[in-house]
Parts: C-alpha cells; structure tokens; sequence
C-alpha cells in the first residue's frame, strides 16, 4: 500500500507492507537512522518521534496509520543549524552517555515540555518512564530536562 | 601559558551528532558499500532448556518465501569449541547433538529480506528427546545429570582446584564470642545494554570483513580467527548503544555470521530482538553465598569465612572465573580482618551462560561482607556505621595486603565514611527514623551504610596509543581501549590537548578497527583511563620530544634551548618567541619521513582499587511492602578526576544499576528452565521513576600506579550503592525483628519478612 508521510519538513511517499510499523518506515523507507529500536514490547521509547506534534512511540503505530502525517525525527531539530534547546541542554548536563537512547529520550523530553512547559522534578521523572536509559541513572537527563523548561 | 584543562568539567565532544543525527550503530550502517545486497540472518533459538537433539528438519522453513538458505552446524561442519576454563565443556556454535538453554541458538537462516526470516525460523522442526532439566545451583552440584558428560561434573571451575586453600571447620571461629551466619542470593542479572547485538559481515579479497557491536575488537578477532583461521579477520567498531561487560567477547552468533556468508556468497546483516537479546545475551551475577562472620562482643570482627557457589549458566564463560579471580581476592572488602577463608565453586546449569556484568566479581564480594557486617551489627545491637568504623582499614599510602592475600594500592577509608554521614546528615537521619518508629508510622525510614574497595583494570596492565600530527596541524589519537558512552574521545583529546596544545577540537579519536589498531585491549573492567588514558598521556609526552628534535633542527637551535608554547600550539627557541614553528609546519617537514607520529605502550605498576562510601535513604510501606529509594549519597574516590562531568556520569549509571538489583531487577526462570522474564515487559529495567535522587560527595586519593593517579570508575557506584541500598531495606523494617531480605527486595519479599 502507499502513504505519504512528512517527515522532517519533506513529503514522502512509499509502498509499504501493511504491517509496516513507523519505525521501521523511518529508518529503511525514509533512510533516517536516528531513531532507534530498543525493544519489541513498546518499553523502552528508543523510538520516540512526534506525529503531527506529539510524542509517540514509533513502534506502536503502523506506517499506514501515519499516512497524511507529519513526522519529526532527531534528525528534524536542529533549525539552520542550531541545536534546539533541549539538545542543547542535554549536552550541558551531560544527559547522554552511548547515545543510543537519547534521541527518543530527547523527543520524549520535548513532548513533555509541550504539555508541561515548567514541570517538577517528580514530572519530569513520571513523563519520561517509558523512555528506558542504561547509562546515566537518569540523573543528568532529569536536570537536562529542567534546565530546557528554565531557558 | 594557559592553564591546565586537565580536571575541567569539559563539554563532550561527542554529543553534537549523537544529538543531532544519532550514532552511527551497527543497524543503522545503510550506505557502506561492502554490505550492498546484503542479506538478513535469523537465529532458529532452542525452546526447551535441556534435550537431546535427534534431527532438525529444515525443508519446510526453505520453502518459506524470501529463504536463501538453511544452516546448522551439521552443514557448515562446525566442530565442539572447548570453552578456555574447562576443556572437557566444549560445544558447536550452533547446537549440534544437545540443547542446554532456552534461546541457545541451532540454526541460521538467511532470507532477503529481514522480516521473513522470523516467519520461516518456526518452520524448522527439531526433534528433541528432553532431559532432566537443571536450573537450581545446588540441585545441579548434586545431580548424576551432566550437561558436560565430559568434564566429569557440573562443576566447572572450583578454586581448591586453581591451588586455592579450602575452607576448614567450626574451629576457624573458636576465640569469636558472636558468630552469625548468612546465605545470601545474589541474583541473576540481564545487563541490557540499550542496544542489543548486531554485527555485519563480508568477504573481501578472500578476507572476513566484521563489524560487530562490541567492547574489545581486536579479542573478537582472535576469538573469530581462533575459530576459523581462514578468515583473517578485519574487525570493525561502529557507535556501541552500551555493553556494561556483556558485550566483551564475541558470542556463537557473531563467530558463526563469516561461515554463513561464505556458505551463501552474500554479505550479511544480523540484528538480535530484544526478546533474544534477554535469553542470548550473557547475564550476570547469580551468586549463592554462604556467609560466617565472628567476633568480639564489642564490634571487632575476627574470622570470616565466605563459600561462593556461581552460577556459570550453560556454557563455561568468563563469569564461571569471576568468583575466583575476582569475588575471592576482594572477600576482605575494606576491613582489617584477621582470618579469612573463601572457597568458590562455578556450576554449569540449563540457565543463559553468565558473563561479566558491571562489576563483575567484586559487586558479589562487596555485597556478601557488607551483609554480614550488617547482620553481625544487628547481633551484637551496634550502629551499622560504628561497626564499620571499628573493623576499617587504617589509612595506607602503601601497599597493604588483606588476610585473603590481596594487596591493595593506597587507601583512606575512613575519611570516605565520615564525608557521607556528614553529607548524608547520619545523626538526623537515625532521629527521624526512631521518631517514625515511635509513631508506628506505616512509612519507616531506612538506612544503609556501605564503604567498599574495588579491583580495577585486575586482569590487564598495559594498553597501546600512536598519535599522529597531520600536515595540516590536526592530530589523531589511535587507541586500544573502545568506548561505547564513557566519553574517551573527550577525555583522550584533553589529554593530548594538554601536552601538545593541539586544541581539543582539531584532535581525532579512532578505535575499535583491528587493521589500524592491531593491538589494544578494549573497554571493561573500568581500565580505559589509567591506561588507555595513560597510554595517550606518555605518547604525548614523547611525541612532543620527537616534535621539539625536528623543531630544533628547523630553527637551527640546540634541542635543550626549544620550548613548547602549548597555548598557541609551537615551538621557538627560549626568549625568542617571535621564531616559532607550528605542529602543521613540523608534520609538513617530516612527511617525506613517514611523519609525525608516536606509537606506545604504557604499562602500569598493577591494579588500583578505588574506594569510597555509601549512605542510601529508603522508604518502606510496611503495609503493602514497597520501597521507595529515596537518596543515595556517595562519596567514591577514584584517584586523580581529569574530567568531574564524566566521572560523575559513570557514578551516577553505576548507582542507578546498583539500585536496580537490589530493588527490582531478577532474571527468573522456572523449574522446567523457561524464561519467566523474557522481554522488557517482564524485566524490572529501572526507570526514572524508581531511581534515586543523587548526591556524589567529592575526593581523590591518586595511585601512584599511573602518572594520571587514576583509578577506575565504571564499576564503583555499582560496587557500593547495591549493598547500602539493600541494607536500608532491611533496616527500615529491623525493628519488626527482620535480619536479612535477599536482593531484589520487592514489595512481596518485603511483606513477608514483615509478616513471617
């Protein structure tokens, strides 16, 4: 089947199988291997992205679900070549160690603000429990977190 | 002259495209022309845990759409690999005549596309025959069934066998007036790093090109040569998403992919599921322990003795070694015990093969002393911080050696225990906790002191570097050590940065590829900066003598008048600072003469053993059992800090994992040896909900093993939060008359020992 999904500022349109998940859509239809698969149990939010504005996990949802959507990616962010504020504040506050959660962690944390523009530390923590971090014991990616809703 | 970087909280280098474009993982390798047209590899997993394999029945899964082709080991005539600890365990990369663990991988199938290969993997049909399946340790010690009929017996790997002492009897206690004992579990754990094995293969002018997810490339190579020597191995690193230990050596999967593609004349990608990453991937921990401490009415400990028995899991991996290599020679922890005495037994079972996982050895030998110092307190009715205080280590900043018969490096533990009561506020912790208990409040408040001493960069004691200077005055720092997360392309060019005054960003870090980098040792054990980094510190320093000959003969001058200005990156004879030649001039000069480069090994004066001390602040609802880790407090001294915001990084990843195993996270299976907690639904990973608010209280005691003073601090914040934590359970519900919970103290374990 075809859809057409924009991603990142640019319409696409591919066929895919029906069973396509948007994950996999964005990495081999789309080639944008930002987004990463932690998982196969829609646990771990490594595959984070914004569907027409909200975070969502792009593995819980079909390619064809997102068909006449807007997507944004990590790869999507950065504006004429500057970091957005949260990339920037995680990269103040070391909110990153191998790199391969943060750009689900960083669309998540972006969601977040967007629903919550000056969250509690406790908010911070609740928003962000599906997005599932090995290295940094979450403490850096929390102050990351606050010191973007304090910009 | 500027002022030194080193100790600075610099910025990562790294974050820019980590954040922007992501890593480069081995998944995401789309355009590297060698792989074009590859082809998708599918492991065929065992599903029962124990059996004889009759046949394995491939014709329908051929038929299935997308198959190029079926393998087992029968047609890639694989022969038995004798694991390097027990050559009478020894098996087929791919399971050949038995199965010895659920998700055990025995066949390969290649499809063309990388979501047909699950679909034709439940058309194989393998005829088993089941047998006695072994998942208990002391069950599987006792049992005439053998997983390993060759090797005699389910145990593995004993230390009296390795020429270590045995334990004795009850006389090892007599002059003790306390004697308590302990069996403590230390559970199976699934490290988890984010991102689950991969690799990529192909053959290259008869030459194996492997790219591969891991911590140590150059022993993936000598493990896939050692395997099939034709292959001649270029072992390639990409982006790591975390290895925490478990992604050291190469695993039958990964040795295997060069023999497939040669077999099917394609390149090939693998990529696990998590779901098989959680059976397939080692564990680690799974400790049984039997603990016996004595001694004085007044808290001077005498004797202990520690019978470790380790869950090897179903093959002889290196977590079958850790207890004695590594839980055994820390047993003392960081007590002046008088009396030691540790046996330790590694034990084959039908259970995923167990491998170093953060700490690996020493997270055991921490918790087993510091649980009995708790309980030998609660015995004798003393302060678990007073207990401790009694029993430490004096300050040595010499060698001093544990009755165990380890030496340690320099050590000041008891400033590190007085810094996290005061920063922990100790005095008024222990109030509100009496005042709580007063109340009968259904929330106690509980405390959990522990002060350890860890063994890094144990096994290894040198590591390579070469720094070249490029004609255009940009250096590359090759090294032997393979980050994945802990910031070495930062911290390696501060290091260069410093001696060269090459600035931070035009130095390049490279690793992890086997042909530019032949020999190095990876990343574990916490030893990449006191000699990764110390390796880079000496090449530095000697490229810089190299620089200032080709200087002096540039600038006409004696060698002895030229200087470094390392503010501005050139050399120029003393007091005429206006006749300079740059590192671009000089690389320029030697280019006819194979360049500007330094190659080098430094090696250490041995293994260094990093300290500190914990204090960790729970919440237990007596009603309902649950605990709530409030605040972990920790002062962890890792000798001479070169960067605050990677160091801390590490200590606040460590404490997170600590908390975890002894909160929520076990790898459980059933009798029959299924999986109970399989995927990431099942599996307690820690979140950000359940994690502590953090406080590190600084200091830095430097070795004097390495010019850097460093210390290792990967592992430490593991090493010490687990125990403290586990302790502050208990001691929130102590008064109830509760002595021990095993780790994970969930809300049901907690109940119970309430409740009993």
């Amino acid at each position: 089947m075809k859809v057409s999904i924009t991603i990142n500022g640019t319409t696409q349109s591919h066929d895919v199988e029906p069973r396509t998940l948007l994950v996999h859509y964005i990495r081999e239809h789309a080639h944008l291997t930002g987004t990463n698969i932690g998982c196969d149990t829609s646990s771990c939010g490594a595959c984070t992205v914004h569907l027409d504005g909200e975070a969502v996990k792009s593995c819980t949802i079909l390619a064809a679900q997102a068909d006449g959507g807007t997507v944004t990616t990590i790869e999507g962010l950065t504006k004429n070549g500057e970091m957005h504020p949260m990339q920037k504040a995680f990269m103040e506050n070391h909110g990153l160690q191998c790199g391969y959660c943060t750009p689900g962690m960083v669309m998540a944390a972006i969601g977040l603000l967007n629903e919550n523009p000056k969250p509690s530390e406790e908010e911070v923590r609740l928003g962000l429990e599906g997005n599932l971090c090995r290295c940094t014991g979450y403490h850096n990616i929390v102050k990351s977190v606050l010191a973007a809703a304090n910009k | 002259m500027a002022g030194s970087i080193l100790g600075n909280r610099v910025l990562r280098k790294e974050d820019p495209k980590f954040l922007t474009t992501g890593g480069v993982y081995v998944d995401d390798m789309q355009s590297e022309p060698l792989l074009h047209g590859a082809a998708h590899v599918t492991f065929v997993r065992s599903q029962l845990a124990h059996a004889i394999i009759n046949g394995i029945d491939v014709s329908a899964a051929l038929e299935a759409p997308g198959v190029i082709a079926v393998h087992t080991a029968a047609t890639l005539n694989l022969l038995p690999e004798a694991s390097s600890y027990n050559p009478g365990v020894a098996r087929t990369l791919l399971a050949s005549d038995r199965v010895r663990y659920v998700g055990e991988p025995v066949a390969v199938i290649v499809t063309e596309q990388a979501n047909q290969g699950e679909d034709a993997a439940d058309l194989v049909v393998i005829d088993y025959e089941p047998l006695e399946v072994l998942v208990d340790l002391e069950q599987a010690m006792a049992s005439t069934t053998l997983l390993y009929p060759a090797a005699g017996s389910n145990v593995a790997v004993d230390s009296t066998v390795w020429g270590m002492p045995d334990v004795t009897g009850d006389d090892f206690f007599s002059d003790c007036d306390v004697v308590v004992k302990g069996r403590f579990v230390n559970q199976r754990l699934a490290p988890c790093p984010l991102e689950v094995r991969g690799s990529a293969v192909a053959w290259v002018d008869g030459r194996l090109y492997q790219w591969i997810s891991t911590q140590h490339a150059q022993g993936v190579r000598d493990q896939i040569n050692k395997s099939d020597a034709s292959s001649n191995v270029r072992v390639m690193t990409p982006d790591v998403g975390g290895g925490f230990g478990a992604k050291i050596s190469a695993y039958p999967e990964e040795i295997v992919l060069g023999r497939v593609a040669q077999a099917v004349g394609r390149p090939l990608r693998w990529r696990e599921t998590r779901s098989e990453s959680m059976l397939s991937l080692g564990h680690g921990r799974a400790q049984l322990q039997y603990v016996t401490i004595g001694g004085t009415r007044d808290g001077k400990v005498l004797a202990y003795r520690l019978e470790a028995i380790q869950d090897s899991g179903a093959f002889v991996d290196v977590g079958a070694v850790l207890a004695p290599a590594c839980t055994r020679p820390m047993s003392s922890g960081v007590y002046a015990i008088p009396r030691i005495e540790c046996r330790t037994k590694s034990v084959v079972t039908n259970t995923t093969p167990i491998v170093a996982y953060r700490g690996a050895g020493r997270p055991e030998a921490t918790a087993a002393i510091e649980r009995a110092m708790d309980m030998f307190a609660a015995e004798i009715g003393m302060d678990a911080a007073e207990v401790r205080r009694k029993n430490l280590i004096p300050r040595f900043m010499e060698p001093h050696t544990t009755a165990i018969g380890q030496a340690y490096d320099v050590g000041d533990y008891e400033v590190a225990l007085d810094k996290v009561l005061d920063a922990s506020k100790y005095s008024e912790l222990r109030t509100e906790q009496a005042t709580r208990r007063q109340r009968g409040d259904r929330h106690q408040l509980g405390i959990g002191v522990s002060v350890y001493v860890e063994i890094t960069s144990g096994g290894t004691n040198h590591e390579d570097a070469r720094i070249e200077v490029l004609p255009d005055g940009r250096a590359i720092v090759y090294t032997g050590t393979s980050p994945h997360g802990q910031g070495h392309v930062t911290a390696w060019s501060m290091i260069a940065s410093e001696h060269t005054g090459i600035p931070m960003d035009k130095i390049d870090v490279v690793w992890g590829d086997t042909d530019i980098i032949p020999d190095g040792l990876g990343t574990y054990g916490s030893r990449s900066l006191q000699l990764g980094g110390a390796a880079v510190h000496q090449t530095a320093q000697k490229l810089v003598e190299l620089a200032r000959s080709v200087a002096a003969s540039m600038l006409e001058a004696a060698e002895a008048d030229v200087v470094l200005d390392t503010s501005r990156g050139a050399f120029h004879v003393a007091g005429t600072p206006a006749v300079a030649v740059t590192w671009a001039e000089l690389a320029t000069r030697r280019a006819a003469e194979g360049g500007l480069a330094i190659s080098d090994r430094f090696t250490s004066g041995g293994a260094t053993f990093p300290f500190g001390a914990h204090v960790a602040v729970v919440e237990v609802d007596t009603e309902t059992g649950k605990v709530t880790h409030l605040k972990q407090v920790a002062c962890d001294d890792a000798g001479t800090v070169l960067n605050p915001l990677l160091l801390e990084g590490q200590i606040h990843g460590g404490i997170a994992q600590g908390s975890a195993q002894a909160l929520l996270e076990e790898f459980v299976y059933d009798e029959d040896g299924n999986p109970k907690t399989g995927n990431l639904a099942e599996y307690a990973f820690i979140s950000a909900v359940e994690a502590p608010r953090i406080e590190l209280v600084p200091m830095e005691t430097p070795t004097p093993r390495n010019p850097l003073g460093a210390k290792g601090v990967g592992e430490s914040g593991t090493i010490g939060s687990t125990p403290a934590v586990q302790s502050a359970v208990v001691d929130a519900v102590s008064h109830l008359g509760v002595r021990h919970i095993d780790m994970p103290t969930t809300p049901e374990r907690v109940w119970r020992a309430i409740n009993q």
